[in-house]
């Protein structure tokens, strides 16, 4: 498939997103672009619409204006087909998981693979087991229930459904949000080792400081429905922009850099 | 080649060369699988064996796992591995995915005699388990009944109001509508019937008798239970999967005090009301079919039904009806109440709700009719 000349995986322009028919304007204008095989940690105050634009991105949220490109796809005028070849190459996780209460976590991983490989069953077992150690989890959880997991597991089995078609491109929302900083700083190797092997790009939602400084090779910052700031993140730290400064040198900043 | 993945092979004494090339990705999987299938049933006796992946166009962790599921299955033969070619990328990643284990075999329940009469003993088991929960349930309603007595402030007036709207006031069309059908049916199944021997005007007994006394009640009591119980099931399985109900604990309020107890009152008084609507509706169609279709003159019935019935009919019909709201609403409750984590549990425990609501209305009305018999109405 022809990627856009930039190598933008992701280009979004003039996005627009209302909610309650005008009442509340989550994204006014709003520029991104992801580049191939990069890591980009996404940042902003709570209920900026970091989420919104996640899933505004992937379609779930109908836009009110602007244009969305993923892999050269406008997904907003793509047909059926060409929107299931490009859901084929992401993976997604949700701020909450989203796993299917009514399957079990084997099932969830397998979910996406039984939909789009012909596989065996020994093969898709053995993915599931290797997709698990993967983030972090023992094959002993794969046939408990998403509510028998504690919150971090739901996390990371979650992570692993993302990830269980190895796609191209996944979207992260909050990924370390609930696990220990020991698994917090796992799930960073992870993905940095996906995205050297793999070529992965990845959309990062974050609050987890570390993350940003070890992870992300680019950093956004959402703030007035806008991207504001884009860039390393030593020029976040240079910034003068008053909520990047008091985010990036606050106490918490602090002690994650000394 | 047309693009696929490959893995050739060449022998040379006891040694066996594998060359694999093209993409080994997750999306070529199938055919990856049968290539590597072919090698480890060709069962090599090969001493030495080498596996060039220098040729491997992209990889990812559907190929690496395939390539370290070749090697332990020829390693298993004894034979001295070597993987050449592997590049400091990938070969992180085969390493992730070298550290999984044999993997356990999904514990897959059987279906053998012994496993299915398991789980008819258990269903068995159950019914047991439904009453003695209908029974805690109203012990409990009752102990929030008596706090809220003693405690007027504490009655949630607000929430009657809001659920006495979605069950009663929302619900009069449609019930309203179809009891009006079923007394036309009812009249018109009399009339055709009764002609035959000239009692066309006993329709008049038997619609006054039927509407007030059993299916009035009987047929309002069962919509209910299909249209309030099971959102009440809904609802409060719902919140129960979303762990609200113990965060209301937590804050001191009794589940059933704030949840329950409002929404059993609402149906006491609702169902009743919606009883009383139903009725005449039903009489309503019945006369209209009874004067369109059957000639008998407005007054006529009126005249008729009023000496065929008489009040005890119509307290009959009544008196059952809080009964059945409370037997809705219990059973309603108490599978709300048994929700566990999982969406399938809230369907099954929704239809559960439904169906031993209806049973039960229907239980209770035989227990009624035995007791209005022995007392003589
Ligand atoms: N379906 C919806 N209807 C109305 N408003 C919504 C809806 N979804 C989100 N919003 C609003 O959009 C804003 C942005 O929400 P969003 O979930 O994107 O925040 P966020 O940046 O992800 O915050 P957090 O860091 O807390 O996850 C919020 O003000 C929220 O109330
Ligand atoms: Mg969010």
């Amino acid at each position: 498939m022809a990627n856009p000349p930039n190598d933008a995986i992701i280009r979004v322009r003039d996005l627009t997103v209302e909610f309650g028919g005008g009442k509340t304007r989550v994204l006014n204008g709003l520029n991104l672009d992801v580049r191939r095989g990069e890591i980009l940690g996404f940042v902003g105050p709570s209920g900026a619409g970091k989420s919104v634009l996640m899933r505004t991105i992937i379609g779930l949220v109908p836009r009110l204006a602007g244009d969305i490109e993923v892999f050269g796809v406008d997904l907003g005028t793509a047909d059926s087909d060409a929107r299931r070849a490009v859901e084929r190459r992401w993976g997604i996780l949700f701020q909450h998981g989203a796993l299917f209460s009514s399957l079990s976590v084997r099932q969830n991983i397998q979910f996406p693979v039984r939909e789009y490989l012909n596989v065996s069953e020994r093969l898709l077992d053995e993915i599931t087991i290797a997709k698990l150690g993967m983030v972090g989890l023992k094959p002993e959880v794969a046939d408990r229930y998403p509510s028998e997991l504690s919150g971090g597991m739901i996390k990371r089995v979650a992570l692993a459904r993302a990830l269980a078609l190895d796609p191209e491109l996944v979207f992260l929302d909050e990924p370390t949000s609930g696990l220990d900083p020991i698994g917090a700083g796992d799930f960073d190797d992870l993905v940095m080792t996906l995205q050297r092997t793999l070529g992965l790009t990845v959309f990062m939602v974050t609050h987890d400081l570390d993350s940003l400084y070890t992870a992300c090779d680019r950093i956004a910052v959402l703030g007035d429905g806008k991207v504001i700031a884009v860039g390393s993140i030593d020029d976040m730290r240079a910034s003068q922009h008053p909520w990047l400064n008091s985010y990036f040198h606050g106490k918490r900043a602090r002690a994650v850099v000394s | 080649m047309s693009g696929g993945p490959a893995l050739e092979r060449m022998t040379q004494g006891d040694a066996l060369a594998l060359y694999a090339s093209g993409p080994w990705t997750a999306r070529y999987a199938p055919d990856l699988e049968t290539l590597v299938g072919d090698v480890e049933k060709m069962n090599s006796k090969s001493k030495r064996v080498l596996i060039d992946v220098s040729k491997v166009a992209k990889l990812d962790t559907f190929g690496a796992w395939l390539i370290e599921r070749l090697s332990r299955s020829l390693a298993m033969t004894g034979a001295e591995l070597r993987i050449a070619g592997l590049s400091a990328n990938y070969s992180t990643l085969v390493d992730e995915v070298r550290r999984v284990k044999e993997t356990p075999p999904p514990d897959r329940e059987p279906v053998t005699i012994r496993a299915t009469l398991d789980r008819i003993g258990r269903s068995v088991a159950q019914i047991g388990d439904t009453l003695i929960g209908i029974i805690e349930m109203t012990g409990a309603l009752l102990f929030a009944l008596w706090t809220v007595v003693r405690h007027p402030s504490r009655f949630r007036f607000t929430s009657v109001v809001h659920h006495l709207e979605q069950v009663c006031w929302r619900a009069v069309p449609i019930i309203v509508l179809i009891t009006f059908l079923i007394g036309c049916i009812i009249a018109q199944q009399g009339l055709f019937h009764f002609r035959r021997f000239g009692a066309d005007v006993f329709v008049v007994d038997m619609l006054g008798v039927l509407v007030l006394r059993e299916i009035g009640v009987l047929l309002v009591a069962i919509m209910v239970a299909g249209r309030s119980g099971s959102a009440y099931t809904a609802e409060l399985g719902s919140m129960k999967m979303r762990e609200e109900i113990d965060a209301l604990r937590t804050m001191g309020f009794d589940p059933i005090e704030v949840l329950v107890l409002p929404r059993i009152i609402a149906l006491v008084i609702g169902l009743p009301a919606l009883t009383f609507l139903g009725a005449m509706a039903a009489l309503y169609g019945g006369g209209l079919v009874a004067w369109l279709y059957g000639g008998v003159e407005p007054e006529a019935f009126l005249l008729r039904l009023r000496d065929a019935i008489s009040i005890d009919h119509f307290m009959i019909g009544m008196i059952k009806a809080p009964f059945m709201a409370i037997v809705i609403g219990i059973v309603a409750c108490v599978e709300g109440m048994l929700v566990r984590g999982s969406a399938e549990s809230l369907g099954q425990h929704t239809t559960a709700s439904v169906v031993k609501g209806i049973f039960f209305v229907i239980v209770m009305d035989g227990i009624f009719a035995i007791f209005f018999a022995s007392i003589g109405k």
